[in-house]
């Protein structure tokens, strides 16, 4: 396997601010790779760094070969970015937004044409091509970026946070979209995202990142299956004595978080009765028991010792929303 | 070229789908010259320049009328920066210096039509051009304006985070240096203090210039115009470039 990309000891600082913190991967060509972490982990500056709108503080990264500090240029070539925020011309039509981008990168008339055509029929908009982008909605806007991102035939796709803000029908459509976009054209693909189903759905392999750190590479079932089995979360109000109690061979880890304690083990469900039992004949309280398969949730819990700041990531996005809604 | 000609057609097709703007833009200048132009025209005598203020009126609003459009034209740059389109463009393999070409060049574009169409409005009242010379001269002179005023409206536009600045930049900057231009008055009839502020003003030659095309008289040498407005134009592209390459999104 050829490597697409290959970082090689990046950080990029903000004054006093590490944003990105001395991080290294490589990704293979043909991946979708993920970079899977909270609002604000460092992800999208990597990504600005990696499409050379951002200059590292140190370190290096090739793109397709070509070395981000000393052909831009070149790198700008072979990347198709569809960003965070939207960034078509509302005022213009899906074809006319298209037709600029390939002009912009230099296609030529009738190679343009086509592939507009093209692009737009996979992307499913042809027969919304001479609509003003004003009319459309949050997930068509999307592939219309996704769309316009790949017409100078890239060799990697940024995507950052790709259905941020879109409704889950939306989202599984866009998904699917994504997925067959990497079988059929061998793109690669990196996205950034801190939803953990999106992550886990589409990715080959991811970098959990926090703090400008990466704290865990790998497959989404290789960094799952490293949390030893099956999860059983306990709440009490007594958490240090449930910790204290649950020991023995079949389990593989116990970790505390708050009033929770996480047991991780092999068929968990054939030990639920043990564990109650062990915990009664203490007489520690239960407050809740409960059985689940582990998710990267629970990966990046068990890294960072905090869950994925869901409900900040709300907040930020409602706001998101509403600058744009202000706009209008 | 073909990246400057690209953002240019952007430009123009976004201003003619506005026909809001379009209307928007010639009304103000227009409502000034009906307004002041048929107030004034019977109280207000201009010494040493031949014809009735309304006529002398006229160049004034071409000229504000370019003006206008053009800072506004340029700042939009803002507008682009706010809903993201400007990422679009940053991050395709073009220079900047082509970004902002084509910028100016679309944006100074919109400003020529808008004060052709007061230009055009204008031959209903009575202005009589005096010929395609002047015509032709005219519209040098407002283009020259044009590109100067969309070059400005880059480079504030390149310094600025949003628009809550634009008022203070239209009320402190570009309404002193129309109103000191003398669209609106022949500088010779200005007070000593004032005519030195008046020349050092480069729309007065802009206003000048424009004025010698289409009345064929002027208080300014229309080669002097010619030199001031040119050299301020080409100033004003080479300053919003480089405050345009420098800009942060």
């Amino acid at each position: 396997m050829t490597i697409a990309l290959q970082i090689k000891n990046l950080s990029r600082h903000f004054n006093d601010l590490v944003a990105v913190d001395n991080i290294s991967f490589d990704i293979l060509q043909g991946e979708i790779f993920g970079l899977l972490g909270p609002n604000g982990a460092g992800k999208t500056t990597i990504l600005s760094i990696l499409a050379t709108m951002l200059t590292p503080t140190s370190g290096s990264a090739t793109v397709n070969g070509i070395d981000i500090e000393k052909d831009p240029d070149g790198v700008r070539k072979s990347i198709g970015i569809v960003f965070q925020d939207q960034s078509l011309d509302e005022e213009l039509t899906a074809w006319e937004n298209m037709d600029f981008h390939g002009r912009l990168y230099r296609i030529p008339i009738g190679t343009r044409d086509q592939r507009i055509t093209e692009l737009l029929t996979l992307v499913e908009l042809n027969d919304r091509r001479d609509d003003i982008v004003k009319t459309f909605s949050g997930g068509m806007r999307r592939r219309l970026e996704i769309a316009r991102g790949l017409l100078h035939h890239p060799a990697v796709l940024f995507l950052d946070e790709p259905t941020l803000g879109l409704d889950p029908q939306t989202r599984n459509h866009l998904w699917n979209y994504i997925a067959a976009l990497a079988k059929e054209k061998g793109i690669t693909i990196i996205l950034t995202t801190h939803y953990m189903d999106e992550a886990d759905r589409l990715c080959n392999r991811i970098a959990i990142i926090d703090h400008g750190k990466i704290i865990a590479t790998g497959t989404p079932k290789n960094l799952k299956d490293g949390l030893g089995g099956d999860l059983v979360t306990i709440s009490s109000p007594d958490p240090a004595a449930v910790a204290d109690a649950l020991k023995g061979p079949w389990i593989a880890r116990v970790e505390t978080h708050n009033n929770e304690v996480i047991v991780s083990l092999k068929n968990a469900d054939q030990h639920i009765s043990t564990i109650v039992t062990l915990l009664n004949a203490r007489q520690v309280p239960i407050t809740s028991i409960a059985v689940h398969k582990p998710t990267l949730e629970d990966v990046f819990l068990s890294f960072t010792g905090r869950t994925i700041r869901e409900q900040e990531a709300g907040q930020k996005e409602n706001m998101r929303m509403h600058m744009r809604m202000g706009r209008h | 070229m073909d990246i400057i000609y690209t953002i240019w057609l952007r430009n123009m097709k976004r201003y003619i789908r506005s026909k809001s703007r379009i209307i928007g833009s010639v009304s103000m200048p227009l409502f000034f010259l009906l307004f002041l132009g048929f107030g004034l025209n019977s109280v207000v005598q201009l010494p040493g320049i031949g014809g009735n203020y309304i006529l002398f009126l006229v160049p004034g609003m071409v000229s504000m009328s370019v003006m206008f459009t053009s800072v506004f034209s340029g700042i939009q740059v803002i507008w682009d920066k706010q809903f993201g389109f400007l990422k679009e463009t940053l991050v395709a393999p073009v220079s900047r210096l082509e970004i902002m070409l084509g910028q100016t060049a679309g944006g100074a574009t919109t400003a020529v039509l808008q004060g052709f169409i007061i230009l055009v409005l204008s031959l209903f009242i009575g202005l009589q051009v005096s010929g395609l010379t002047g015509f032709m001269i005219a519209l040098l002179f407002m283009a020259l304006v044009a590109v100067s005023f969309t070059a400005f409206g880059i480079a504030i536009a390149s310094r600025m985070e949003d628009m809550t600045g634009f008022q203070l930049i239209m009320n402190f900057v570009v309404f002193p240096i129309f109103g000191l231009s003398g669209a609106m008055f022949p500088i010779s009839s200005l007070p000593a203090w004032i005519l030195p502020l008046t020349l050092l003003d480069p729309m007065t030659y802009g206003v000048e210039g424009i004025r010698f095309g289409l009345t064929g008289a002027s208080q300014i040498n229309p080669v002097v115009c010619f030199a001031v407005i040119g050299g301020f134009s080409l100033a004003m592209t080479i300053i919003g470039a480089v405050l345009f390459r420098k800009i942060k999104i």
